[in-house]
Parts: structure tokens; C-alpha cells; sequence
């Protein structure tokens, strides 16, 4: 089977997306000419033409607001926002229009949409490109929020996506673009929304994760393994809708929950997965549920030291496991 | 109107309760304050009262039972309303940061009758949904919910496992590992009847019985327990207490015996050997400011150990009224809550019953227990001569963790010394 990078995988599924569904189509600032700043859009221009392939101005509230409309029109677009960071502009007409769309209008309006964010920190974008956005959205109904980590599943989630009559927020993190690869079959195929994968299994604890932090966790219980703990690895793949039984399952079977993610702390999908634990698998816990994330800072901070001090890595991550492993 | 009642909240520290006996059954009227249900809980056996009057209708907690207070354990219909239970009482405040004497209310709160502001107005909330049902608390250790699920569902006494878990909490795989290798049933005072030795009568255990047991098992494992005897010439208490018993029992109106004397000399050397009068805390040794002394009272049910409270503060007159009512309600089971809390020390005076050695089980969690052995007249070499004397042995039982051979040999010649101090005309006031 071809190995392929994360980066190849969005472009395909894109590419294969738009050859099946001629309502398919891309926007966004440089998708066009340029094939997008990351290349995922690389050669559509050529292959579909100016009228799916629409480069944009610099406007964000435009391109998700001209997708929306585009949407309730029975298209199907894949409006890009460069860098999450630039989001903002945006979120009215997702927050406030798309998800509730379907629900204001009982049905007889939908939008079918799957907003492209890459996103992430740990590549020295600093304060203005290296944001975690999940949180906003993941806290929204009516959105759909899909943060795949690894080529399989970008391929497989984005098809979904595209698929979904729902909005979907699809993030991408920056740094797996080319540092992960994996395989991806020729054949077609798809990965549902709201799936979680357990990534490795394991007996003496549960680590939930997703994006590239599941690649660090999955690290982290390699170390592990070598310490005689036995580490269960849960990628959730899809925040929205969030699997919480494959999470409760697990987390009932160790009996301990470590989470970890990149965005900030508070309020963030840990706690959420937390809380869920807490209320449904309290009879299980063996253990403080315990939650390893990006300090609450305002932004991912330039320099070196400071970003490293920042982001969760595989050292963080093995000693939070050993410490939860002791208790 | 039915209206349900619940195991009242009966103290600080107590969480459940096991019923023992219903005095009242289905279909009998119960006048407001009339016994309806004994309950016992790990520290006391009590009569709760029906806080109505009414007919009982149905028991929801049977003989045997053990639930959490507060939980209900029959139903009863009435024309009465059910009291409010008072809150828990409130911590007492300890220091005054220079707060207002008024209280201040930080939380705010909804004005009910002012119409919804704006253009939305406000929509009816929904209705609360209930909450899962309180867990049910396994003793005071700190144990997980997975633990105590386990614990639960296989009826196993924490006491029996060692944790390994950080500062010894015992974690689930201490319990898996525990189950598997008693590949039990675990309760095995509920065994198999079938298996029932036609030589052999099983009496279940009753719930006072089954407590008596677990606090066994649980000093005799966790508390390596180490043991010293000493001999105690008291010849001269012998005398004291001939010379004032006639004029005591005049005054006070009961029979004076040896039990203050002694109480009186432990709590004496209490207060000179602090580490005697202490509990093991895991990382720590915590000293008790307060000398409690438990006496241990064979009641009619079994054994039960109300205590002293300031026992050092006490003379032996003041002693022997307090030994005589603690004693007196032991043995009509009427002993309150508390008067079976916060011992601090226990004495057994095991010479009540022609004993003159014992090896007594610490009442856990405290450092030490001291049996007082029967008086007996023995001849003894005083100034290379034989003389007759009246000999007693005080046999002491000790955690060898908090103290070593070296303060607990100290603490019993303390005792020694006193009660050999004494002699006629000495004060018991």
C-alpha cells in the first residue's frame, strides 16, 4: 500500500471528491494559482478550472459567508481559511448563520460546507499562526468538528466531510502536514464522523488524545511499554459528534484516564471528556482523571524556549503517564 | 398521607448503619417517638424514633441491612408532617479575619417577581434531572470508586488488602490481585449451607458480632502489636479501698472499685508519655491533646468500649461516677454516640474475670490498650525475707510503630509507681 503524508491525503480526497460530485468546490485565499500556502489544492486549477478552483480576496467573512450561500444553493463548497488564526472574521457566519441554520429553518434549509482549518502550533508561526481553535467550535451545536492525525484517516474523515449535509469545521494540523505519513489504500474508501480510534491498546491506563498530540501520546506509551505500563492510546479523531462510548469503554477497562491536547487548558475538550468520565464511569476510576494541555496563555509564544515550554511533547506526556501510573 | 422515613444522621463521623431489629412490623401504629427500628452503627447501638405517629406500612431496610444514613428505611401513613431533619452542624468558625459580625451574602439571588427583560423574554427551564445515586462509603480509608465497586460487589473488608499504591493506598489491582488469589466467594461467614458438617451448628453472625469482627481484623492486621508485663505490689490500694468503701458506697450510693484507682493512674501517666496516647498516621504520629480512656464493658449484645472523656482532669471519686454510668448504660444498651466517641486510650480490666495474663487486641486506631489482671495475695522477697502481698499484673499490648520496648516499659513503671503509691489515707477527691 502507498505511503503518503497527511498533506497528500487531503489533497486526494479532495481531487477525488470533486471528480465524483461536480457540486464539489474549493475557495479560499491562493487555492488557485498558487495550489493553497500548504499545497493541498495543488493542481485543481488545472484539472477543474476557475469556476470550482476560486481564489479569494482576504477576506474571511466573505469566503465562509459566499460558501454558506453557495451551500443553501445545493453546492457543495470547501472554503480554506489559510491559517486558523485568521478565523475570526469568520466565526459570524459559521457560529452564527451556519450551525443554526438547519435548526432555525427546520430542515428546509441545510449547509453542506466543510470549512478547511489548518491550524496548530510547534512550527515557530508564533503569535499569529499557530493557534488551537477547537474549543470555540467544538462548543457550538450544529457544527461538525473533525481533527484527523493521521493520512488514513484525513483522506477518510474529509470524504465524510465533504459527504455530510452538516457544516463541518475540518482541522488539520500544520505540523503532521508532512512530519507524519502512513498508509492510505488506492481503493475508495471512507472514515465515519464520530468514530474515535483506539490507536494502541493497552490495560494500565488510558490516554485520550487527537491531532498531533496522539502522535507524541503514542510515542510516550512506547516509553512506557518498557516501564511494564501497559498504555491504551484513544485518538478521538472527531470532537463533534464526540464518541464517548469507545472513550468510556475504555477508560472503564484501566480504570485511569490521562487527556492530552495542545489548546489551552480551560474549558477546552478535556474538560469535556473529563466531565463525561467523572459522571459515567466514576464506579471504574482508579485514579484523579488527569488532563495534560497548553497552558493558559493568550498565544503560542516565538521564541524557542518559550514554544517549547508551551507545547506538550513526548517527555511531558511519558511523565504525566508514569506519575498517573504510581498513584 | 405516606410519608417516607429515613436513617437519621447521627453523628459526625458515622456514615451507615446496619439495622438490627424492627420493633414495630408492617401495620402497627407507632405513636410520634416511639422506638421503631434499632440501628447499630460502628460505634453504638441505638433506638431511633419514629418522627411521626401514624401505621407503619412497609420496611424498605431489612434486618441486617446496612445503608447509608439518610437513605430511607420505611414508609409510614400519617395526618402528621414529617419534621424537617436538622442540617449537619456547622464547622465552628476559628479565627475572625475581622469580618463584619453580620454575615454577607455573596451569591445573590433571582428576583421571582419581575417580568423577563428584552426581547426574548425568558422560556421555562427545564427540569432537573436527578442525580445517580450516592455512593455508599467503605470505612474512612481513602479508597477509589473503582476500589470501593470492587470492594462492593465481592463484599471484601479493605482491611484484608495492602495497598501499593502511592502512600499505600490500596489501588483496583491490589484487589483484583487479592480476588484471584482468594479465588473466594469472600464472605465466607455466608458459607455454603449444603457443605453444612452434620457435626457442626452455623450461627449466623449478628450484626454487633460481625462489627466486634471486622474491628478485630482490622487492629490484628494493620497494627504490629507488641506486648510487656510488669507486676504491681498493691497492697496498699488493697488497704485504700477496704478503709473507704463502707463510707463511699454511703455517699455515692454504689460500690467502690479498683477501676478509678486505675483509670486514674493511666491517665496520670498518660500526660507524662504523650506517644502512648496517639494514633499511627500513616506518614505521621498524631499525639491527642485529650486523654479519653476507654473502658471495654462485656454488655448483654457483646463487647462495647464507652470512654472517659479528660480522664486526667479527673479525681478518683469523679472517675468512679463516670465508670459507673458509662458501665450502667453499656450494659442496658443505652450508651449514646457519645459516649462510645473520640478514645484516645483503652483500659481492660480483664481481672473481673480471674484472668492474670492477657495479650489484648489494640482498640484500633490507637497506640495502646492495658489489661489490669485479678489481685491476688502471692509470696514475694521484700529485704531478702518472704512476705505475703497482694500482686497484680498489668499487661500492656502496643504499636510497636509509634512506640518502642523503651517508652512502653516507661509508661508501665509510671503506672507502677502510681498505684504502688498508694495506701490508706490517701485522697480520692
Amino acid at each position: 500500500m502507498a505511503v503518503k503524508s497527511v498533506i497528500e491525503a487531503v489533497r486526494e480526497g479532495i481531487q477525488e471528491e470533486m471528480r465524483r460530485d461536480p457540486s464539489v468546490f474549493v475557495m479560499g485565499e491562493d487555492v488557485g494559482r498558487r495550489g493553497g500556502v500548504f499545497l493541498a489544492t495543488q493542481g485543481l486549477l488545472e484539472e477543474f478550472g476557475e469556476s470550482r478552483v476560486v481564489d479569494t480576496p482576504l477576506a474571511e467573512a466573505s469566503i465562509v459567508g459566499i460558501a454558506l450561500g453557495a451551500a443553501f444553493r445545493g453546492l457543495r463548497p470547501i472554503p480554506e481559511i489559510q491559517f486558523s488564526d485568521f478565523m475570526w472574521p469568520a466565526t459570524n457566519q459559521l457560529i452564527g448563520e451556519a450551525a443554526r441554520v438547519c435548526y432555525g429553518t427546520y430542515g428546509q434549509l441545510q449547509a453542506p460546507m466543510v470549512v478547511r482549518i489548518p491550524y496548530g502550533g510547534g512550527i515557530r508561526g508564533g503569535l499569529f499562526h499557530s493557534q488551537n481553535v477547537e474549543s470555540f467550535f467544538f462548543h457550538t451545536p450544529g457544527l461538525k468538528v473533525v481533527t484527523p492525525a493521521t493520512p488514513y484517516d484525513a483522506k477518510g474523515l474529509l470524504k465524510s466531510s465533504i459527504r455530510d449535509n452538516n457544516p463541518v469545521v475540518f482541522l488539520e494540523h500544520k505540523k503532521t502536514y508532512r512530519l507524519v505519513r502512513g498508509e492510505v489504500p488506492e481503493q475508495e474508501y471512507t472514515v465515519p464522523i464520530g468514530a474515535a480510534d483506539v490507536k494502541r491498546t493497552g490495560e494500565s491506563l488510558t490516554v485520550v488524545s487527537y491531532g498531533l498530540m496522539l502522535h507524541y501520546c503514542l510515542e510516550a506509551a512506547q516509553l512506557l511499554a518498557q516501564e511494564a505500563v501497559d498504555v491504551e492510546v484513544v485518538d478521538l479523531r472527531t470532537l463533534t459528534p464526540l464518541d464517548t462510548s469507545t472513550v468510556l469503554e475504555s477508560v472503564k477497562k484501566t480504570g485511569k484516564l490521562l487527556i492530552v491536547h495542545e489548546d489551552n487548558i480551560t474549558g477546552g475538550v478535556g474538560a469535556e471528556v473529563a466531565a463525561l468520565a467523572a459522571e459515567h464511569a466514576f464506579d471504574h476510576l482508579d485514579g484523579p482523571i488527569v488532563r495534560l494541555c497548553g497552558p493558559d496563555v493568550p498565544t503560542m509564544p516565538f521564541a524557542q524556549n518559550l514554544e517549547d515550554a508551551y507545547m506538550p511533547n513526548t517527555e511531558k506526556i511519558a511523565q504525566a503517564i508514569r506519575n498517573l501510573a504510581q498513584y | 398521607m405516606a410519608v417516607t422515613i429515613r436513617l437519621p444522621h447521627v453523628g459526625e463521623s458515622v456514615v451507615e448503619g446496619t439495622i438490627g431489629a424492627w420493633l414495630k412490623q408492617p401495620g402497627d401504629s407507632v405513636k410520634r417517638y416511639e422506638p421503631l427500628v434499632e440501628v447499630i452503627t460502628d460505634k453504638v447501638t441505638m433506638e431511633v424514633p419514629s418522627p411521626v405517629g401514624g401505621s407503619l406500612s412497609k420496611v424498605l431496610a431489612q434486618e441486617g441491612e446496612t445503608i447509608p444514613m439518610g437513605a430511607p428505611i420505611a414508609e409510614m401513613e400519617t395526618d402528621e408532617e414529617l419534621p424537617e431533619t436538622p442540617p449537619p452542624p456547622e464547622p465552628s468558625v476559628v479565627a475572625d479575619h475581622g469580618q463584619p459580625a453580620e454575615q454577607v451574602g455573596t451569591t445573590g439571588y433571582l428576583l421571582k417577581d419581575v417580568a423577563p427583560v428584552g426581547p426574548t423574554g425568558g422560556g421555562p427551564v427545564p427540569a432537573q434531572t436527578s442525580l445517580p445515586d450516592a455512593e455508599t462509603s467503605v470505612g474512612g480509608a481513602r479508597l477509589s470508586p473503582a476500589v470501593r465497586r470492587l470492594l462492593r460487589e465481592h463484599g471484601v473488608d479493605p482491611s484484608r488488602i495492602s495497598g501499593t499504591g502511592m502512600g499505600g493506598r490500596i489501588t483496583r489491582e491490589d484487589v483484583l490481585n487479592y480476588l484471584s488469589s482468594h479465588s473466594a466467594t469472600a464472605d465466607p461467614a455466608s458459607g455454603d449451607a449444603a457443605a453444612q458438617d452434620q457435626d457442626e451448628e452455623h450461627v449466623p453472625l449478628t450484626p454487633v458480632r460481625r462489627m466486634i469482627a471486622d474491628a478485630m481484623v482490622r487492629s490484628a492486621s494493620q497494627i504490629p502489636h507488641a506486648w510487656s508485663t510488669v507486676a504491681v505490689d498493691v497492697s496498699g490500694l488493697v488497704s485504700l479501698r477496704a478503709d473507704s468503701r463502707a463510707s463511699f458506697e454511703k455517699q455515692e450510693g454504689f460500690d467502690l472499685t479498683y477501676l478509678p484507682f486505675f483509670a486514674k493512674a493511666v491517665a496520670e501517666a498518660l500526660a507524662e508519655h504523650p506517644t502512648l496516647n496517639a494514633s499511627w498516621g500513616g506518614d505521621k504520629i498524631i499525639l491527642k491533646k485529650k486523654i479519653n480512656i476507654g473502658i471495654a464493658v462485656a454488655a448483654p449484645q457483646g463487647l462495647v468500649v464507652p470512654v472517659i472523656h479528660g480522664a486526667d482532669k479527673m479525681s478518683v471519686v469523679e472517675l468512679a461516677r463516670a465508670a459507673q454510668g458509662l458501665t450502667g448504660r453499656a450494659r442496658e444498651n443505652k450508651l449514646t454516640l457519645n459516649d462510645v466517641q473520640r478514645g484516645t486510650f483503652t483500659l481492660n480490666n480483664t481481672g473481673a474475670l480471674g484472668s492474670i495474663s492477657s495479650q489484648p487486641i489494640i482498640n484500633y486506631p490507637q497506640a495502646a490498650i492495658l489489661a489490669t489482671e485479678a489481685i491476688e495475695k502471692r509470696a514475694v522477697v521484700r529485704d531478702d525475707a518472704i512476705v505475703i502481698r497482694s500482686m497484680m499484673n498489668l499487661c500492656l499490648s502496643f504499636d510497636h510503630r509509634i512506640n518502642d520496648g523503651a517508652e512502653a516499659g516507661s509508661f508501665l513503671q509510671a503506672v507502677r509507681g502510681k498505684l504502688e503509691g498508694l495506701g490508706p489515707g490517701a485522697s480520692l477527691y
